[in-house]
């Protein structure tokens, strides 16, 4: 049996301890909007945030989070850089098919708050992880500039 | 461990929803629909409450189309778009058959060409019936009422009805004749940048993908298919996989072997502890030199005609200056990211499938052969696409779930890793094309000749259809047929048989030839996205060798297209075409390209950086769009975006390659796509246009990699003939 916390809720699963996260959220606790695309930590469409720092939910084993906070994309607009990257990502209309964009809202969410005026250079640096194959790449760096002022 | 609680029950699952602005829900093929409903048509349902349901009968893929196919209805129903809901349709030809495919199919970038007048007529039907209610109602003339914002209003009496106050009897009407449609001047909706209805589900993780379904006692399956091409299963030890927590069964199939688990997790960590031997078969020893080869001495022989205007051969023989190139393009996968699934649940006396699909139809048609129900009996519960490009326009990975849920008792979850994804994808062909060009004295092109040889996608897929399905013979005309008698594939040469430039003397050909075991579709921007790289490619070389300026070249050919010389001339103008390029590292080059294809007019203008060890930079890419009427101008504009990017990555890296009878590439570290750090910017111009609408979800791909090629040319003397870019730029 394992405890993790995930938005703030401690569940006890009986999962083994070197499934990634990633299946842990998806397949036992039901929270699918944290996307599976490649589980070897080269899209970012798995990107959760383990105590606030974005982490690739698909390559992470569900022991090495025991004791740490978990949020996942479910619960990130409780947070107020996520709030703010949700809203601008609405305003600025990023997505497409957007499956990729729950991890990028959860790389974005951790850019803002870390920091809150990033350049563009901080913007490459912090979502080059995250593959869109819709290719929204553009709007994804106006959503951040437009959540870093708003 | 115990399997996964369920997280909703069926009932609770089937009316599921993406909450989304203004009350917006994608729901699934819901069960019975109540007796009050009001439903004119196939496309919508108004409710007592005044619950205003729009029925989908394209799929959202995110291209957009959820929001303009609803535009279209709401602009002539008169209802918000804030105050409808969304409800995927269930398969059926008859009532949601694409009006230019004649099957229900979303793809082609067709959606708002085929119904941008079906829908609006359906709208004002259903309006007109709910006038005439109110009308009746108050005893007045309809003429003299109005319809605003699911409301019929009487202003001379100042009386109001809701649209749900009016079903019962707008139900017992009889359906009215032809309904005028509005003056485009009084559109409300159509032409402005309305809100995206599918966002606000995407940005919550709420939004339901078909990998997303749950459900009671639902296991999860993986597989690996033979990793050569048409090989089968010799043996497996399935020993150490059974002793795996989670693990419940191993399926066999001719060719494949699932492991079907608790979870993903147990399912994958089972594959990877199965023995499995193969019987690779005779594909074994192919790998992409013998292919190709195999393509270069096709492209020797005479081809099917697809155009024969003027005397080529004769004006080629006559020209002051002749040039001629091979030029090839590569397989390619689709790599949509949600990877490839589809859960399925197989009962003796029915079949459910729930999963993102292009084609629900042939999904229904291909559950029903394997599982022997008749189609009635099997179910399609669409979801939203986690990308299409065309993967989700086949059904092979429907029929490998129904094959292996066949084995299954109760619902089961197959989801392919991005590896078997990858790797048992349907290839965009790789084509082999032969082009030649004569020039006169002043470096015009008098004649032009261009072999188009590659495999037949449309041979495979219309030989499923043609000549049974008449409906589809309607859509697509008799002339499809006929072409394809004679063995002509109409999408490898689209792009290429009409140039829209000035070309007395012009031949093209089609010779077809397969790929010993490759299996080919559709791909983002389908036929156009090879011809148009070939055709703008060899313009700029004619351009070249004419000492010519590559868009004066272009546009002093284009006389008779006005349209493809307006978005030239914008595009070159926002370009700042001519003018030095801003200073960067690495040389720099522009380069421009022209398309005319899904009923739309592009032209782009690329800007490239060629850094010293030869990698390519794109930077900045100009894009101008005459598509036509618009619907959602940030649609447009989205896809133009998107559809850059898909081929920028395309162009630079984008390679499947066959060796041992098997794919190459495996995953994103090696079958690459662009990335944010790799973007370039991006500026969309629009050309107000009241002609008919054009496609927009394809062609921004198709243009783009001729433009990116000849910017390399101009940056670098070195014409790319050979897609994809990759290293060839490296120093020796």
């Amino acid at each position: 049996m394992i405890t993790l916390r995930v938005n703030g809720t401690l569940h006890t699963v009986d999962v083994p301890s070197d499934m990634p996260v990633l299946w842990v959220l998806r397949d036992v606790l039901g929270l699918t909007g944290t996307k599976f695309g490649c589980g070897m930590a080269l899209c970012g469409a798995c990107t959760v945030h383990l105590d606030g720092r974005p982490s690739r939910s698909c390559v992470t084993p569900v022991s090495a989070v025991t004791g740490k906070s978990i949020t996942t994309i479910e619960a990130v607009g409780e947070t107020s850089s996520g709030k703010r990257a949700q809203q601008a990502w609405l305003d600025v209309e990023v997505v497409q098919c957007g499956y990729c964009q729950s991890g990028q809202i959860m790389a974005a969410a951790a850019l803002l708050a870390a920091k809150p005026h990033p350049t563009d250079a901080d913007i490459d640096a912090a979502m080059a992880g995250n593959i869109c194959r819709c290719g929204t790449y553009s709007r994804i760096r106006a959503a951040i500039k437009r959540a870093a002022t708003g | 461990m115990a399997p996964p609680p369920p997280r909703v029950s069926r009932r609770e699952f089937l009316s599921v929803s993406a909450a989304v602005g203004g009350g917006l829900l994608l729901g699934f093929d819901l069960p019975a629909l109540p007796p009050s409903a009001f439903e004119p048509n196939a496309f919508i349902r108004i409710d007592r409450d005044g619950r205003v349901t729009l029925i989908m009968h394209k799929v959202e893929m995110g291209q957009g189309t959820y929001t303009s196919m609803s535009m279209l209805l709401a602009e002539e129903l008169e209802v918000d778009l804030g105050d409808v809901r969304l409800e995927h349709a269930p398969p059926d030809d008859a009532r949601y058959a694409e009006p230019l495919f004649g099957v229900q199919e979303t793809g082609g970038s067709t959606s708002v060409r085929g119904n941008w007048e079906p829908l609006r007529r359906a709208g004002a039907a259903a309006r007109s019936l709910l006038v005439a209610a109110a009308a009746a109602t108050w005893k007045v003339d309809p003429a003299s009422c109005h319809a605003a914002r699911g409301t019929v209003m009487h202003d001379p009496t100042n009386r109001s009805l809701g649209y749900g106050a009016l079903v019962d009897k707008a139900a017992t009407l009889r359906a009215p004749g032809r309904v005028p449609l509005k003056d485009p001047k009084d559109f409300k909706l159509i032409g402005t940048p309305a809100k995206r209805v599918d966002a606000p589900g995407k940005i919550d993780g709420t939004a339901q993908f078909g990998i997303d379904v749950r459900l009671p006692g639902m296991k999860v399956a993986t597989l690996a298919a033979c990793p050569v091409f048409g090989g089968k299963l010799a043996s497996v030890d399935d020993a150490k996989a059974k002793a795996i927590p989670g693990v419940r069964q191993i399926v066999r199939l001719d060719d494949a072997v699932a492991v079907v688990a608790d979870h993903m997790w147990a399912a994958k960590q089972g594959l990877a502890a199965l023995d499995i031997r193969w019987d690779e078969g005779p594909n074994a020893p192919i790998g992409t030199a013998d292919i190709v080869r195999a393509l270069a001495e096709a492209s020797q022989r005479p081809g099917v005609v697809a155009r024969d205007d003027g005397d080529a051969a004769q004006a080629l023989a006559g020209a002051v200056r002749k040039l001629e190139a091979v030029y090839e393009l590569p397989f390619l996968a689709h790599a949509t990211l949600e990877p490839v699934n589809c859960t399925v649940h197989v009962r003796p006396d029915g079949c459910d499938l729930w999963l993102g699909t292009q084609v629900p139809t042939f999904t229904q048609a291909a559950a029903a052969k394997l599982t022997g129900l008749p189609r009635a009996k099997v179910r399609v519960h669409n979801h939203l696409l986690g990308g299409g490009f065309g993967r989700r326009l086949e059904v092979d990975f429907v029929m490998r779930a129904v094959q292996i849920a066949k084995q299954v008792s109760g619902p089961v979850k197959v989801v392919w890793t991005r590896e078997e994804d990858i790797q048992h994808d349907m290839y965009r062909p790789y084509y082999y094309d032969r082009i030649a060009a004569g020039l006169d004295a002043g470096g015009k092109p008098v004649a032009w000749t261009h072999r188009v040889t590659g495999s037949s996608i449309m041979a495979r897929v219309t030989s499923e259809l043609f000549p049974k399905n008449l409906r589809v013979i309607r859509a697509v005309g008799l002339h499809q047929l006929i072409a394809g008698v004679k063995g002509l594939d109409t999408d490898a040469v689209e792009g290429a048989a009409e140039p829209p430039y000035d070309l007395p003397n012009i031949r093209v050909e089609y010779v077809r030839q397969e790929p010993p075991g490759v299996p080919t579709a559709f791909w983002r921007g389908v036929g156009p996205t090879h011809s148009i790289f070939v055709v703008e490619s060899f313009m700029d070389e004619l351009a070249a060798a004419a000492g010519q300026d590559p868009v004066a070249y272009r546009r002093a050919l284009l006389d008779r297209a006005p349209r493809a010389r307006a978005v030239l001339d914008l595009a070159a103008g926002k370009a700042a075409w001519g003018q030095p390029l801003p200073p960067r590292s690495g040389r720099g080059g522009r380069g421009v390209a022209l398309l005319h294809a899904f009923g739309s007019y592009i032209a782009q203008v690329a800007e490239v950086a060629v850094s010293p060890r030869g990698d390519v930079r794109v930077t900045r890419v100009v894009c101008a769009v005459d598509c036509g009427t618009i619907v959602n101008p940030d649609t447009v504009r989205a896809q133009m975006e998107g559809g850059i990017v898909f081929g920028v990555t395309g162009a630079l890296f984008g390679e499947i390659t066959i060796k041992g009878g098997r794919v190459e590439q495996h995953n994103f570290n090696d079958y690459r796509m662009l990335r944010i750090n790799e973007a370039p910017a991006i500026e969309v111009h629009l050309v107000a246009s009241s002609e008919a609408p054009g496609g927009v979800g394809e062609p921004g791909t198709s243009c783009v990699m001729p433009a990116v090629a000849n910017a390399i040319f101009a940056a670098t003397g070195k014409r790319i003939r050979k897609l994809p870019v990759k290293d060839q730029l490296r120093p020796a």
